[in-house]
């Protein structure tokens, strides 16, 4: 698979690295182009309310402003992933305290927002309903009207007020499967909504050229879903949206799908010049995306010998005022109400509703770190209540290979006790910890965690160009973790060319073959996969090429390193013909251009008398899934309740790493935003309004709350299904990190806590209680 | 709008006349007056630590300075660190220790860490936690930033 000058599982720098340490990288915020405008945007100061009418005139009357837009400048177009229910800017009602209402480009961004403040909107203040429990009222009041109108992809509970998705599951006999059980166990999990706090802010750039098309450059995680969210909300045909991603700084979900690029948009066109959007922080963090809050029920029964025989489990996601990915996220989290175990009776319903607050979305774990939560700190329980040690219980219970996942899907290759084993020897999890400092306590705790990587489609093509290297063009935007050398890296192993060789395109929707977007732990393995498809076919139609020149039959020649072609045998031995050489014969004289595609997508066959689903499960296309452990300790300060995480021990599956240095990168900043979600990051609302958004009261974790050693363990047995031998790693580290800690603190403090963040209020309390 | 005042900028070395607003802060000018983009604005309230430049050898946050009030004095944004195209030792390490993901926090880090070195040599680790305290990366997790500040400092005084 490798040779030399061939760089998989090397640890190149970031090909972008050095224009990122210099400055000179541009991201969209940081774009230039003649006759720009700077835009901003007005928001609603109500979490429900008719909108009646706008009075621009103040705004318009400002020196500088050259154009204004409301909901009066676009029709009731809607957009969206599953459930097409946003328009580009509200329109007829504001549903959320935050939500765009009204925008200004002007000469530059200061003029832009003093502007925006002069616009005046009446509103009619509507009752509002913030939390889940107010939505599902009987008379509570609706959010979207027109709910059964819209257009969706999925089985939506039509006629039940505010509720947005619904999903049932059963495998088994769940009431058999707990008669069966000798030691029941029933908690309800809280989880709060985390913020995705990518470092770039949401930002658009948008010019329309003379002939009616716009391209928009913005911070996406998908160029095409940009596209088609322009597409559905503003009636502009495709071919008249080209969607490019530059440098993108963060994403973690969280752009997943339309932020300013509609508004953008309608200002370029209004304004007729091109028009940058940025949005500042707080706009940012009141106005886009965050993970879902809400709650789960959960129990689970076992045999006294420690054997999971039941589950049940009620799920209950708070999306807030537009669908986004909500039903996608409620179903992905029962993907894994059994976690990585083998649960023969299983009984679930999830569900997602509606609330005026900002939409909860895409965000790394995507419905995973909540259910996580839940089922391995209800994994302890049992523990305890078994009198077994957490990993023993674990292992027991591990989902086998060629074993069943719920919904049906084989698993060929799972590394669950292999993770969970690693861990513990590394960890030391056999020896005790050593005593706490007076004042403190310490604590230790595991968690097990499975993800996926796959789903949805991707293509790829390979282009062998003029001077013998490589143009790879792929839909999928680098948001930060490292894609771009990983692909590279990749194509460049197929040719067995110098990374320096490889062309990989800006994503750019004009040029690129269809992604779906960089999601779902999926651009090494589904793009991957793509790039090594393409990457093969141009090889092959090299190595054609290059036995006619050289007179000998195909299997007769092999490729060699730096772009050659070799005779291997025979009276015409190391005989050769550079890429170039090809290309050339190629393009001027036989055959035409080298070029190699391939399009992806993620099937599998089902047992599907295994599982029983109503709702929206679409298990077939989830693909692979992914193992790993985590153990952690903690210290916790008796007289404050802080919890600082000392230790984490963090074993993944990551198949083959095709850049070690960059995997072991997203290892580290899963568990740090992992931690995060765990300990202290929840943005507060109070009636629909956010009352922490600033990084001032959000916290992330710092350099000073990071463990001092994040400690990451690959496992790496090349996955047969990819050509590189890649798994996905975006998510699997983020996933069970709360849990473990969360596990930790309640080794340490002797209760479980089943609300997050285990902030050191809620901790102190926990300790005082007893 | 508030009124125009012509200002002298020495920056990375070179000094810019510009005429500015009085309330323009010094990374708007950085970014759209001069065309440095390097410096990022990532909450615009000086807590993230994206906009961290040297003020006369100092860091600062170019999003609570006020140009005009800067007249004269040396200002090293992330730009102004490499010679020609050698990265600084700090970049390079950037680079080598693979600290570097999406890179929007960057430019404030890499300054940040240039400031530490520049004052203390031989940092510990718990030194580099404390003076990248108030730089925040959501991708890293810190680790590998930490590690490359160490490395830096180990190739600045071997």
């Amino acid at each position: 698979m490798n040779a030399p000058g061939a760089p998989i599982g090397l640890s190149l720098p970031r090909l972008e690295a050095g224009e990122k340490a210099i400055g000179t990288a541009l991201y969209t915020g940081d774009m230039v182009l003649p006759g720009m405008l700077h835009g901003a945007i007005v928001q609603s100061p109500h979490a429900h309310a008719r909108i009646l009418g706008y009075d621009t005139s103040k705004a318009l009357a400002v020196p500088g402003v050259r154009a204004v837009i409301t909901g009066d400048d676009i029709e009731f177009r809607y957009m969206g992933l599953v459930v097409k229910d946003e328009t580009a800017i509200a329109k007829g009602k504001v549903r959320y305290i935050g939500e765009p209402v009204a925008a200004v480009a002007a000469i530059d961004a200061e003029t832009a927002r003093r502007a925006a403040q002069l616009i005046e909107i009446r509103y009619q203040p509507l009752p509002a309903v913030t939390t889940i429990e107010e939505a599902l009222h009987d008379g509570a009041p609706m959010l979207h009207e027109d709910f059964a109108k819209y257009a969706k992809i999925y089985d939506a509970p039509v006629g039940r007020g505010n509720l947005l998705a619904h999903s049932i599951a059963t495998q088994g006999d769940p009431a058999k499967g707990f008669a069966m059980a000798d030691v029941v166990v029933e908690e309800t999990y809280t989880i709060a909504a985390q913020y995705h706090a990518y470092m770039e802010p949401c930002a658009a750039l948008a010019a329309f050229d003379p002939s009616g098309k716009v391209t928009v450059w913005s911070s996406t995680q998908s160029i095409f879903r940009t596209q088609a969210n322009l597409h559905e909300c503003l009636g502009l045909p495709m071919t008249k949206i080209r969607c490019i991603a530059p440098r993108v700084g963060g994403g973690f979900g969280g752009k997943s799908e339309a932020t300013v690029e509609p508004i953008a948009v309608l200002l370029a066109k209004k304004g007729r010049a091109p028009v940058r959007l940025v949005l500042s922080r707080n706009q940012d963090m009141t106005a886009m995306r965050t993970r879902h809050p809400g709650w789960i029920r959960l129990k689970t029964g076992a045999t006294k010998d420690g054997r999971l025989v039941a589950r049940d489990c009620e799920l209950w996601f708070d999306g807030g005022a537009y669908a986004d990915d909500s039903p996608a996220v409620m179903n992905f989290a029962l993907y894994f109400v059994r976690g990585p175990y083998e649960i023969p009776n299983v009984h679930c319903e999830g569900y997602a509703v509606y609330t005026n607050r900002m939409r909860a979305g895409a965000f790394r774990g995507f419905g995973n770190p909540q259910m996580t939560f839940a089922t391995e700190s209800q994994m302890d329980a049992l523990a305890a209540k078994l009198r077994l040690d957490p990993i023993e219980l674990r292992i027991k219970n591990a989902l086998p290979n060629g074993a069943r996942w719920f919904g049906g899907q084989a698993v060929t290759e799972s590394t669950l006790v292999e993770a969970l084993e690693t861990a513990r020897t590394r960890a030391g999890w056999d020896k005790p910890m050593p005593p706490a400092p007076p004042g403190k306590r310490r604590g230790r705790g595991v968690a097990a965690m499975a993800h996926s990587s796959a789903f949805l489609s991707t293509g790829a093509i390979v282009r062998l160009q003029n001077d013998g290297t490589i143009a790879v063009q792929v839909g999928a935007v680098d948001i930060g973790q490292g894609s771009d050398t990983a692909l590279s890296q990749m194509a460049a192993s197929a040719f067995q060319l110098p990374v320096e060789q490889i062309n990989l395109a800006t994503p750019d929707t004009d040029s690129a073959p269809y992604n779906s977007g960089t999601n779902a732990s999926r651009v090494t393995f589904m793009v991957g996969k793509a790039v090594g498809e393409a990457a093969f076919k141009a090889r092959d139609q090299i190595i054609e090429h290059a036995a006619a020149m050289l007179g000998v039959k195909r299997d007769e020649v092999s490729l060699a390193p730096g772009g050659r072609v070799v005779v291997t045998g025979g009276s015409r031995h190391n005989a050769e013909v550079s890429f170039a050489d090809v290309a050339a014969r190629s393009i001027w004289a036989v055959g035409g251009p080298v070029i190699g595609s391939s399009a992806v997508m993620a099937s599998h066959a089902m047992d599907q008398g295994h599982t029983k689903m109503s709702g929206w499960l679409s298990f077939e296309a989830v693909g692979i899934y992914t193992f790993g452990a985590q153990i952690v300790e903690v210290e916790i300060d008796e007289v404050t309740g802080a919890v600082e995480v000392t230790r984490a021990v963090c074993v993944h599956d990551v198949g083959r790493a095709i850049n070690p240095c960059a995997t072991v990168g997203q290892i580290e900043g899963g568990f740090a935003q992992g931690m995060g979600y765990g300990l202290c990051e929840e943005m507060v609302f109070e009636d629909g309004r956010l009352a922490n958004p600033s990084f001032m009261d959000y916290k992330i974790p710092s350099a000073l709350e990071v463990p001092k050693t994040i400690e990451c363990v690959l496992i790496e047995k090349p996955e047969a299904s990819h050509p590189f031998g890649a798994r996905g790693i975006g998510e699997p580290p983020l996933v069970g990190a709360a849990a473990a800690i969360a596990n930790a603190v309640a080794d340490a403090i002797g209760k479980p806590l089943t609300r997050l963040p285990l902030t050191p209020e809620r901790v102190l309390r926990a300790l005082l209680a007893q | 709008m508030s009124e125009r005042v012509a200002v002298d900028l020495k920056v990375n070395g070179t000094t810019h006349r510009v005429s500015v607003p009085a309330m323009r802060t010094l990374m708007a000018v950085l970014r759209d007056d001069l065309g440095l983009t390097g410096t990022k604005n990532a909450c615009d309230q000086g807590v993230c630590g994206s906009c961290t430049v040297l003020i006369d050898g100092a860091p600062a946050r170019a999003c609570l300075a006020l140009a005009v009030a800067l007249p004269g004095i040396a200002i090293t944004t992330v730009e102004g660190l490499a010679q020609g195209d050698t990265l600084s030792p700090v970049q390079q390490a950037f680079l080598d220790a693979g600290a570097i993901q999406c890179g929007f926090c960057m430019p404030g880090m890499i300054i940040q860490a240039t400031a530490l070195l520049a004052e203390n040599k031989r940092p510990s680790e718990d030194d580099i936690r404390h003076s990248i305290s108030g730089n925040l990366c959501r991708c890293s997790g810190y680790t590998k930033v930490i590690e490359a500040i160490s490395l830096a400092a180990s190739r600045l005084t071997p």
